[in-house]
C-alpha cells in the first residue's frame, strides 16, 4: 500500500525561499538548499520547488537552484513558476527536476499540458491550480474557480471541470491550491480538495492553509488528498517534517518512517 | 567505469547524481563500444518498452549489453531498465531482453480509488537474500513510478515484493544481473545503500 506523503514547497524569489500570505505579501526567509538539504534529511518525502514571480515577470526559473538542490536531496524533486513550454519542462528537467509544474501558461494554452506529457511522460507533469471560493455561476457551478498569475487574475473558469480536463490532457497529477486559504495556517479547503479528489483517478495534492498537524489528518482523511503540501509551518521552525510524519502515524495513517 | 546506458535521451543525471553521491564514476553513454570497457553498467528507466526496445536494437546496444552480462560485468536495472530484462511486455506489446524468464503487464484495478500510475513511497520486503539489499530492512521504502509491474516465471528470481492491490516482484535477478521496480536514486538514504553495495558488488549472489 502507498504512503501518504508529506511535500514541502519552497517558494522562491531571486534565489531565495520566500513565503506569501494569501499570495501578496512576500518575505524572505532563507537559503533554499539549504532548507531542502535540512527537510530531505528530517525525512521529507517529496520537494516542490516554485519560482513565485516567474509567472508574471516572464523571467527564467533559476536553474542553477534548482540543479544545486538536485545534488544533494535524494527524493523526487518537483519544479514550477513560468513554465511556459516543453523547452522550459526539458530545462528544468536536465538541472535536476524529476516533475514538471505547470499552472498560469496551461490555463492560457491547455495544450501546453499534451505536450509536456509527450515529452517527459505524463507521470512527471503536474498540473498545479490556484482556485478560489466565488458564488456559483453558470460559469463556475462548483463554486470554486481559476485564477492565474499568483492569484491576481480569474479566469472565469470552474476548478472542478479545470481539474477533468487536465487530467484528459494527460496531468499525472494535480496539486490544488486554495488561495482563500493560503498563508492562513487554518486548515486546508477540504472540501474543494474532496470534491477534485473525487471527480480525478490521479493523485490530488492538497496545498494552502497548513498551521497544524490535525490539518494534515484532515484532508489525507476527510479531504481524500494523496499527499499534503506543507510550507510556512515547517519554513518557520514550528513542525519539523519529522514530528508531522510521526504525528500522521500514530494516528493510523500509512506514511514512510525510516530514512 | 561504471557506464549508465543511455537509449533515449532521457534525463538520467539523477542516475548518475546518485551514483557520484556514493563515490562511484559513472559515465552516461550511449554507444555500445563503451560497454566493453565497462567494469558496471546500469540500464535505467525511461520512457516506454517499444520505443526503448527499437532504440537499443538499431544501434546494437541490446547485442552488446547481453554481452556483457554474458561476461559477468555486474549489471543494475532501474525501472523500464529492469522491465526490459524480461521476455515480453504488455506495454507496446514487445519482445524484451529475455535475460528473466517472464513477462510485464499493466496494472488492472477495478477500484477507482486505486491509482495508476502507482507512484509513491511503497513497502519493498525482502525475501530472498541478495547482496545489493543486505543493509534493506523491514518497513524501509522505495520510490516508485510505474503502470507496468514485472512476473517473473521462476520464484527463485525474485528478491524482494511490493503490495499494491496485487503483490509484485520490485526486485529480481539472476547471477550478476539485478534489477529493481523502484528508483534507488530517488529513494534517499535506503536507496543510495544500493547503489553504495553496487559500486562494490562482484556479481556474485
Amino acid at each position: 500500500m502507498l504512503s501518504k506523503r508529506v511535500i514541502a514547497c519552497l517558494d522562491v524569489r531571486d534565489g531565495k525561499l520566500a513565503k506569501s500570505i494569501k499570495f501578496v505579501d512576500t518575505k524572505d526567509i532563507g537559503d533554499p538548499v539549504e532548507k531542502a538539504r535540512e527537510y530531505y534529511l528530517d525525512g521529507l518525502d517529496e520537494l516542490v520547488f516554485y519560482d513565485i514571480t516567474a509567472s508574471s515577470d516572464r523571467r527564467r526559473i533559476m536553474l542553477d537552484v534548482v540543479e544545486a538542490v538536485a545534488e544533494q536531496v535524494f527524493i523526487p524533486l518537483s519544479v514550477g513558476g513560468g513554465v511556459q513550454s516543453v523547452a522550459d519542462a526539458t530545462d528544468l528537467r536536465l538541472a535536476g527536476a524529476e516533475k514538471i509544474n505547470v499552472n498560469s501558461a496551461a490555463v492560457q494554452r491547455p495544450a501546453l499540458i499534451a505536450e509536456c506529457a509527450d515529452a517527459i511522460g505524463n507521470q512527471n507533469v503536474v498540473l498545479s491550480m490556484d482556485v478560489r471560493s466565488v458564488t456559483p455561476s453558470a460559469e463556475c457551478p462548483s463554486g470554486y474557480e481559476i485564477v492565474i498569475n499568483g492569484g491576481r487574475k480569474p479566469m472565469g473558469i470552474d476548478a472542478i471541470a479545470w481539474a477533468l480536463e487536465g487530467e484528459r490532457l494527460g496531468a499525472g497529477e494535480l496539486v490544488v491550491n486554495s488561495i482563500d486559504a493560503d498563508g492562513t495556517r487554518e486548515g486546508y479547503e477540504l472540501n474543494l480538495t474532496a470534491r477534485i479528489s473525487e471527480a480525478v483517478r490521479i493523485p490530488v495534492i492538497a496545498s494552502g492553509g497548513a498551521g497544524r498537524p490535525e490539518h494534515l489528518y484532515d484532508v489525507l482523511t476527510k479531504g481524500k488528498a494523496d499527499a499534503a503540501l506543507v510550507a510556512s509551518m515547517v519554513h518557520y521552525g514550528d513542525y519539523r517534517i519529522s514530528e508531522l510524519k510521526r504525528y500522521l502515524h500514530d494516528r493510523g495513517l500509512k506514511m514512510r518512517m525510516s530514512w | 567505469m561504471a557506464i549508465i546506458i543511455d537509449y533515449d535521451a532521457g534525463n538520467l543525471r539523477s542516475v548518475q547524481r546518485a551514483c557520484r553521491e556514493v563515490g562511484l564514476d559513472a559515465e552516461i553513454s550511449a554507444d555500445p563500444e563503451r560497454l566493453r570497457y565497462a567494469d558496471r553498467i546500469i540500464f535505467p528507466g525511461v520512457g516506454a518498452a517499444g520505443p526503448a526496445m527499437r532504440s537499443i536494437t538499431a544501434n546494437g546496444m541490446d547485442e552488446a549489453l547481453k554481452e556483457a552480462i554474458a561476461r559477468g560485468v555486474p549489471t543494475l536495472g532501474i525501472c523500464l531498465g529492469m522491465q526490459i530484462s524480461l521476455d515480453h511486455s504488455e506495454e507496446g506489446d514487445t519482445d524484451t531482453l529475455g535475460l528473466i524468464p517472464g513477462q510485464v503487464r499493466r496494472f488492472r484495478f477495478d477500484r477507482p480509488e486505486l491509482k495508476i500510475p502507482h507512484m509513491g513511497w511503497n513497502e519493498v520486503r525482502v525475501v530472498k537474500p541478495h547482496p545489493l539489499l543486505s543493509g534493506v530492512c523491514p518497513g524501509d521504502e522505495f520510490y516508485f513510478v510505474h503502470g507496468y509491474y514485472p512476473c517473473p516465471d521462476d520464484p527463485n528470481d525474485v528478491y524482494a515484493v511490493t503490495d499494491y492491490e496485487v503483490e509484485f516482484a520490485c526486485a529480481l535477478g539472476r547471477g550478476n544481473y539485478f534489477g529493481m521496480q523502484c528508483h534507488p536514486e530517488k529513494s534517499g538514504r535506503v536507496g543510495l545503500g544500493v547503489f553504495e553495495r553496487f559500486a562494490r558488488w562482484d556479481g556474485s549472489c
